[in-house]
């Protein structure tokens, strides 16, 4: 149907039609007039189409709550070390534990220095988080768990801050992190990451025909799942009604 | 009233719980009378047979059969503190062709699902734009849109078995993948309708949920082939997969894509947020870490016979599974019996689709010998699924992402199916 270059015409007419009805929201970038020709199948041709609304200072400030580490999206605001520990026993300790040590399998936010190359890597906020303002980001928009974007600024710069402590980042309980000195703050694990890399590194994956026939002489099995005996069996199903 | 059907499938339950009873399986898998006593089911006139089934409007949203209630999804308990922030995984070895019903799609959220009715849902584009836009529901569904067949991976799937093999069945081991066709509009034109500014390199998307899900993305990845989804299989996204608006980054680990999405922001650096700092790097043997280690390489499991799945039956039998790759189609998927002594190339059948899962299938029969199942993928760009060891070789067993390598199942003689490693 597409392919008759009269119904095409009378499409890309439409198209321009409309773009031409829309006085309501000012159109910044004048474009060249689109020549109605059919386009490629699958492919719709998505010039202006006036849709959506201008979004308002105000809402794009309640919303606009992310955090980078360059500082842009930091609020305005300071907290102590000392006004964070009284929030964080108030509202973290429950699942992080008094000192960020974690309570069950809820998340470990302090030590695990040097564990980063051993069987059992801790990957903390002071061993592996490469930026500060993560810490802010993630506790401005997803904690308390539970009780989301309830906290204000001030509280999360003192959170922040009792978080640098207990991960030895700042030693001194007078500590005030602000809007102002936050960027100057570097976390110890920074320089350790690095773009991914597999398409020089694993090259060796690509390429290559696979072995077919009489590949190997003989075949040992050497793990078995069922030795560790975690799998969910039946008996611990979820019931469905 | 237990019908013979009914018994059946109780003692294959039993059977599936009953690890260690030697022969058990194959005793119980009788499926009728083959010769002597003819079979009741065939002499007498049953129940469904006789007597009135249930009316048109019994189901108005139907549902699986109440006999298929065993194929559910299942979490792993011990994972995670809360189901609110927690993965189940899809039964796989129930599954066929490519196509995952949305109802067993695997779940991972962050802090729970959100219920948002889609007249309340509201999509922000700001940033390095010419104009920030709010769209509605309504809006979105105005607009041009695509229908994709894509797979969904969690860059954790198999994340548990980077030291060895720990959990029977590839619900588990490779559960946290998912195949359906999305409906959506191009990220593409909602941004030209805001119009990105020459200086923008990266969106930063961002979800309505109460963990405020987000993650950076290439602006490149987002001209090209990502999609701003409402639909999936052909109805409205299920809660638990973001319904009203979720993102949809073909062949990228699943956590970029932002369900409940509410706002993009545009910008010229990453915000190296806690789902691409903290978690989602690749930690490394050396202490380093990879990150924005988007893609998910090619990769495949045999889904039956697995350890929820036994084989059940001499002679005869299907062998199964998927293969995929998030930088292309699957081009070939090899299948060994024998350990990796020898491999076959797999009958693959269905469609063989860009960035989707692939089902394969190997007709063979058994005569009751110890199997050793593994496959093999190959996608369209050269690359060729390695071995789990290979794998450790480059990698490590601490980067709990990205672990495709090659999985072996054991099949032994009474036909129970474990997972096992092999050298």
């Amino acid at each position: 149907m597409s392919r008759s270059p009269k119904l095409a015409l009378l499409a890309g007419f439409a198209a321009l039609a409309v773009v031409a009805a829309g006085p309501l929201i000012a159109q910044p970038q004048k474009q060249a007039q689109p020549k109605p020709v059919p386009h490629a199948a699958g492919q719709p041709a998505h010039a202006k189409l006036n849709l959506g609304r201008l979004a308002l200072p105000e809402e794009i400030k309640a919303w606009d709550i992310d955090v980078r580490p360059d500082g842009m999206g930091l609020p305005p605001g300071k907290g102590t070390v000392k006004q964070g520990d009284e929030l964080f026993q108030t509202q973290c300790a429950s699942c992080h534990g008094e000192f960020g040590q974690g309570n069950g399998r809820w998340p470990v936010l302090a030590g695990g220095q040097g564990s980063l190359t051993s069987d059992r890597p801790e990957k903390t906020i002071g061993s592996f988080w490469p930026d500060l303002s993560t810490v802010y980001d993630y506790i401005r928009r997803a904690m308390p768990y539970g009780n989301a974007q309830s906290l204000s600024p001030d509280e999360i710069y003192a959170l922040t801050a009792y978080l640098l402590y207990l991960n030895d980042i700042v030693k001194d309980e007078e500590f005030e992190l602000s809007d102002k000195n936050f960027t100057s703050v570097k976390l110890p694990n920074a320089a350790a990451f690095y773009d991914d890399d597999r398409e020089t590194t694993e090259k060796a994956f690509w390429g290559k025909e696979p072995c077919m026939k009489d590949c190997k002489a003989e075949v040992k099995i050497t793990g078995r799942a069922a030795v560790l005996d975690v799998t969910p069996d039946s008996k611990t199903a979820p019931k469905v009604d | 009233m237990t019908s013979p059907r009914n018994r059946e499938s109780l003692s294959r339950r039993r059977f599936l719980g009953a690890a260690g009873m030697a022969g058990a399986g194959l005793a119980a898998s009788a499926t009728g009378a083959r010769a002597g006593a003819p079979d009741p089911l065939i002499t007498e006139v049953q129940d469904w047979n006789r007597y009135l089934g249930e009316g048109v409007d019994k189901r108005p949203y139907g549902m699986p059969s109440r006999h298929e209630k065993h194929v559910m999804r299942r979490d792993v308990s011990w994972l995670t503190a809360s189901p609110e922030s927690s993965v189940n995984f899809t039964p796989l070895h129930e599954l066929d062709g490519i196509i995952t019903p949305s109802g067993l799609c695997f779940e991972r959220h962050h802090g729970g699902i959100a219920d948002i009715e889609p007249a309340n849902h509201r999509l922000m584009i700001h940033g390095l734009v010419e104009k920030p836009l709010v769209f509605t529901m309504e809006d979105i569904r105005r607009m041009p849109r695509q229908n994709r067949v894509y797979f969904l991976e969690c860059a954790a799937n198999s994340g548990m078995e980077w030291r060895g093999a720990q959990l029977n069945g590839c619900q588990f081991t490779h559960g946290m993948v998912h195949n359906v066709m999305y409906t959506g509009v191009p990220l593409k034109a909602l941004l030209e309708e805001a119009g990105v500014k020459p200086t923008a390199k990266w969106l930063m998307l961002e979800g309505a949920d109460s963990s405020g899900m987000n993650r950076s993305l290439p602006l490149e990845k987002a001209l090209g082939d990502v999609l701003i989804a409402f639909a999936m299989n052909g109805e409205a996204l299920r809660p638990e997969q973001g319904y009203p608006l979720r993102a949809v980054i073909p062949g990228w680990e699943g956590n970029l894509w932002v369900k409940w999405l509410r706002r993009i922001e545009v910008g010229d650096k990453p915000w190296m947020a806690r789902e691409e700092t903290s978690k989602y790097t690749d930690l490394l043997a050396d202490g380093r870490s990879r990150r924005f280690t988007f893609i998910m390489d090619a990769k495949s499991v045999v889904t039956n016979p697995s350890p929820q799945a036994p084989l059940k039956h001499k002679g005869r039998n299907v062998l199964s599974g998927l293969a995929w790759s998030g930088r292309g189609t699957i081009k070939r998927v090899d299948v060994t019996l024998d350990g990796g002594k020898n491999w076959q190339s797999a009958r693959i059948d269905g469609p063989v689709l860009d960035k989707s899962l692939t089902r394969f299938y190997v007709d063979f029969d058994w005569a009751g010998q110890e199997l050793l199942i593994q496959s093999r993928a190959m996608d369209s760009t050269g690359y060729v699924q390695p071995t789990k060891d290979e794998l450790r070789k480059v990698r490590g067993v601490n980067s709990i992402y990205h672990n495709n390598g090659i999985q072996t199942w054991l099949v032994r003689a009474n036909g129970e199916t474990e997972n096992v490693e092999i050298a």
